[in-house]
């Protein structure tokens, strides 16, 4: 446990640094660099990238949290019941649809750049979250609910202090994984233009030079590391505040 | 016939069974009762070989269980799970010809034998040879349970709290069709309880265990009149010892001559339902039927009398 | 369950408005109003000219098209029985398509091989709220999963015979196909082969390591972490980061370039599918066989059954639909993600996809995007139905699917 805390935390301080002096890394990549290319992505920096990838993880996810914690507490309200298996149904097809594809088809509409990209990660973000907040709400315990409901809390005062509370964990869970997927699907984005560390992985691929693919790849992996530490340890605390609900995944 | 000698299973230093021995006849029901923790499941898994001993030996007519593979001898004794354990992507007649299957019977032969046993406990065979486990009621599993083990007429017949889930009705009627069962086909029965009723009931000999040691084996009138130590007599109840040795026996027992009015009370009745009759309507004496017909009396004295001195 | 559905259901149709009814009314509408219903362009590089329902079709035409599909918006606006509302959400897909296809015909003056129409926003609006409508119906019935692929079947057949006919042969997205009809049939089964070519090596290595991890504990944990860990990576720097090492592997083992082992094309896209597969499928092989109830497998010892039969007759069956699902996962996964070879060389429909990007040719990126989605849409289907299938519990109501087409048990 000890260990592997020093191991991120050496991670984290590498990360860090790499972002910040590339340079000082270059002997380390020069290796995979094909005679005499050069080792370190210097087109955009390289911190500016990550932070704008960063950003557009960060605004698809939340869109993709509001938009179906919302969704799955309407159909779980007794007026909204009915479209539940539909928009199960709807939140499950959403998936089957390629990235890529979503991102292509995204193109003639909103044009080049960050939009596209916006649209599929947010697509792609609706069904994990939907799935883990329908989970939390529709296992929260009969006993609880009665007991809430035996105290006089109007439907609302339920929802609001003690169903999405106890559900919280488990929503947590699905917006974690949304956020590690979105992460590595951002990458494709910039095949659109879009400003990810996906251009320093196409610069590799097209000029064939490993070390920028390596760079870009080890910086996103790393991110979506840290990002699911975060979101995990975070949902241990307040799961243990809120009491024994097992998070989904 | 099988012989117990000095058995014993150690878990991590844990005596689970501890130096048990004990000798169980053909065609006998010997009811395992204990806690839960005593050893009593560790205890009927050395039998089959579930479960390998730390030390002893266990005989089946006069050879050793280990002289053969495991799983030939498991085909051997039918094993009754607690939870029935049927296996959920079969049908129920797939499940009963397990063991006739592993055995190379032909088709005929098992078809005939799983509607056979179908018949004996009352499920309809056409009506339940192609139903899933799932769409069976929890009774229904249990029998098709007990039917599975006993489907390739094994001698022995080893069942782990096979009663358990059942509400009690479902569970006398379960017991009913095991005693008729054992009497049709002779088998050597081990059965393991937690109640005390339900020993009393089935077993022509109990086996108490407590902390993985046989505290007594005995019959049960025995067992109910002399415990061998106070966790024993704690077990069968000191507070309703007489009706339990009431509920033991049935009225032709204390059948008299003579006459007495009102509703009847079967001759197999227990003495515990006679009294409780006579004591509910307030009658004296109780005229007794057999086969239609009245053929004497009990009296509520000699009923008092028989609980209150246990023999 | 069944009780309260039906009381839904009665309630539901009733005399009024149902509400998804609505929206999919108002979804056409507006679509059909404000967007064209198809775009037209004198030759490839020109801007589009937008053109309406109205004017894409000879008058008389366009009236009995728009009349139909005024019709099927009023029959969802209201309480109509899941039966009728299927078929009239199946019969104005067909309607669209076919106005779509003789738009082309109409608008291209004949001999004229450069103009170009496309659908219009009108046209996906429309359709995508009768593919919704289509959807709500068919979770609506309950379709059981035979009729669910009879259904697929159905649609696709439909679609098939439609594209035979010629009757789209106008629309833009055709003239592209038809412009290279050779590159993509071999585009289409390079990408089949890439996506089911690398489910199927993923499945010969998963299942059995799968296995192994519950045998054998320690492993279990060491193993599913380095392959979450490789999960992370993404995708498109895998794809990149596989092209040196199996360039040096191609120059320098003995036969490997023969077998096609390479940097660049198929390979490297191979492998790094392959080991994007690995992850569902060991964890859900793991996941299947801890599923089987301890009772069974105790019971299964019991009755006498050796190890192996134990395992083939017992837990590998009740495992299967786990690691059914599984395979489902890692071949939707994968028919999307194959697209990304495209970009390293590897073929298959990503080709015209990233072709198309780069030509800013809307035609082309939907030519490798669309049957990419009507693969993977299919293949969740068919792969759902047949998860279900297999489940022990089949005919049951006790079911928790989680297929497209969810059910209503709760
Ligand atoms: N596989 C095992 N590993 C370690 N300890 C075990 C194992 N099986 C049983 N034990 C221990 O052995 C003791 C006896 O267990 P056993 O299952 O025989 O009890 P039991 O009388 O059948 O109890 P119950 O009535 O609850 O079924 C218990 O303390 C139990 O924890
Ligand atoms: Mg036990």
């Amino acid at each position: 446990m000890k260990g592997s805390a020093l191991i991120r935390l050496l991670l984290l301080v590498l990360l860090v640094a790499f972002l910040l002096t590339p340079q000082s890394f270059r002997p380390v990549f020069q290796p995979f660099a094909a005679n005499g290319a050069p080792a370190i992505y210097t087109q955009s920096s390289l911190l500016a990238l990550t932070l704008s990838h960063l950003a557009m993880v960060g605004v698809a996810t939340l869109a993709a949290a509001i938009v179906s914690i919302g969704l799955a507490v309407l159909v779980t309200r007794p007026a909204g019941r009915e479209f539940l298996p539909l928009s199960r149904s709807i939140a499950n097809i959403g998936q089957t649809f390629p990235p890529v594809a979503v991102l292509a088809l995204a193109v003639p509409v909103f044009g080049f750049g960050p939009i596209p990209t916006l649209i599929a990660l947010f697509l792609y973000g609706l069904l994990p979250i939907f799935e883990n907040t329908l989970t939390g709400l529709t296992t929260v315990p009969h006993s609880v609910q009665e007991a809430a409901r035996g105290v006089g809390m109007t439907d609302t005062q339920r929802l609001i202090s003690v169903e999405l509370p106890l559900a919280l964990p488990i929503i947590l869970a699905g917006i974690r994984l949304t956020a590690v997927i979105s992460l590595g699907t951002a990458t494709i984005g910039s095949t659109v233009a879009a400003k990810t560390l996906g251009e320093v992985i196409i610069a590799g691929l097209i000029s064939n030079n490993t070390a920028f693919v390596l760079q870009g790849g080890l910086v996103v992996a790393l991110l979506a590391l840290f990002i699911h530490q975060g979101f995990t340890s975070l949902e241990a605390r307040i799961g243990r505040q809120a009491g024994a609900m097992q998070p989904a995944q | 016939m099988i012989e117990i000698n000095g058995i014993t299973k150690v878990y991590e230093g844990i005596r689970a069974v501890d130096d048990v021995s004990l000798k169980i006849g053909s065609g006998e029901i010997v009811t395992v009762v204990g806690t839960s923790g005593s050893g009593k499941t560790t205890l009927l898994r050395m039998i089959n070989r579930l479960v390998e001993p730390t030390s002893g030996t266990i005989l089946i007519d006069g050879r050793d269980n280990r002289d053969l593979p495991g799983h030939e001898l498991r085909r051997a004794i039918g094993y009754a799970i607690q939870g029935y354990g049927l296996f959920p992507h079969r049908t129920v007649a797939q499940n009963i010809a397990t063991v006739p299957k592993l055995l190379g019977w032909d088709k005929k032969r098992i078809e005939s034998r799983v509607d056979e046993l179908l018949a004996l406990f009352h499920l309809e065979p056409s009506q339940f040879r192609a139903r899933m486990p799932h769409e069976l009621s929890g009774g229904q599993q249990q029998r098709i349970g007990v039917a599975r083990a006993l489907a390739a007429e094994p001698a022995v017949l080893l069942m782990d709290e096979p009663f358990g889930a059942l509400d009690p009705i479902i569970r006398g009627k379960a017991q009913e069709d095991l005693i008729e069962i054992q009497r049709r086909f002779a088998t050597t029965i081990v059965l393991v309880t937690h109640g005390m009723d339900e020993a009393i009931r089935l077993g022509h000999r109990i086996a108490v265990m407590d902390k993985g040691k046989l505290l007594q084996f005995a019959a049960p009138a025995e067992l109910i009149a002399h415990p061998a130590t106070a966790f024993v007599a704690d077990l069968a109840g000191r507070a309703d010892r007489a009706f339990r040795l009431l509920s033991l026996s049935p009225v032709v027992d204390l059948l008299e001559p003579g006459e007495a009015s009102g509703e009847p009370i079967g001759a197999q009745a227990s003495l515990k339902d006679a009294l409780s009759e006579a004591l509910w309507s307030g009658r004296a004496a109780l005229p007794v039927l057999r086969d239609g017909a009245i053929v004497g009396r009990v009296t509520r004295e000699k009923l008092m009398a028989r609980a209150g001195q246990p023999q | 369950m069944s009780a309260g559905f039906d009381l839904q259901a009665t309630t539901r149709r009733g005399a009024g408005l149902d509400r998804l009814g609505v929206l999919l009314a108002a979804i056409v509408a507006a679509g059909l109003a404000l967007q064209p219903f198809c775009l037209f362009r004198a030759n490839r590089i020109v801007a589009a000219k937008p053109v309406g329902l109205l004017s894409a079709l000879p008058p008389l035409e366009s009236q009995i098209v728009l009349g139909l599909i005024v019709v099927a918006s009023v029959l969802l606006l209201l309480r109509t029985p899941s039966p009728l509302r299927l078929s009239v959400s199946v019969l104005t897909l067909v309607l669209l398509a076919f106005a779509i296809g003789r738009a082309g015909v109409y608008l291209t003056p004949s001999s004229n091989t450069y103009a170009r129409v496309a659908p219009g926003g009108g046209f996906w609006f429309a359709a995508f709220a009768f593919a919704i409508a289509l959807a709500d119906a068919a979770v609506r019935l309950r379709m059981p999963p035979l009729g669910r692929l009879a259904l697929l079947a159905l649609i696709g057949g439909a679609l098939w015979l439609f594209l035979w006919s010629g009757a789209c042969d106008a629309l833009s997205i055709l003239r592209e196909y038809a412009n290279r009809a050779d590159v993509f049939w071999r585009e289409a089964r390079v990408h089949l082969f890439l996506a089911a070519g690398s489910l199927a090596a993923a499945a010969v290595v998963g299942i059995p390591l799968g296995i192994l991890c519950v045998r054998v504990r320690p492993l279990r944990a060491a193993l599913l972490n380095s392959l979450n860990i490789l999960q992370t990576i993404p995708s498109m720097a895998l794809f990149g980061l596989l092209i040196a090492p199996l360039a040096w592997i191609g120059a320098h083992v003995p036969g490997a370039s023969a077998i096609g082992i390479a940097g660049i094309g198929i390979a490297p896209a191979f492998v790094a599918l392959f080991a994007y597969s690995l992850l569902p499928m060991v964890s859900n092989t793991v996941a299947g066989l801890e599923s089987v109830p301890v009772q069974a497998r105790d019971a299964a010892r019991g009755m006498g059954m050796t190890a192996r039969q134990r395992f083939m007759e017992i837990e590998l069956p009740l495992a299967f639909p786990v690691i059914l699902t599984g395979i489902r996962i890692v071949l939707v996964q994968n028919l999307g993600l194959a697209v990304l070879a495209g970009l390293i060389g590897g073929g298959g429909f990503g080709t015209f996809v990233f072709q198309g990007i780069s030509q800013t040719a809307t035609d082309l990126v939907l030519l490798g995007a669309l049957p990419t989605v009507a693969l993977a849409f299919a293949a969740a289907i068919v792969l759902d139905a047949a998860v279900e299938m297999t489940r022990p519990m089949t005919s049951a109501s006790a079911r928790k699917s989680k297929s497209l087409f969810e059910r209503h048990d709760e």
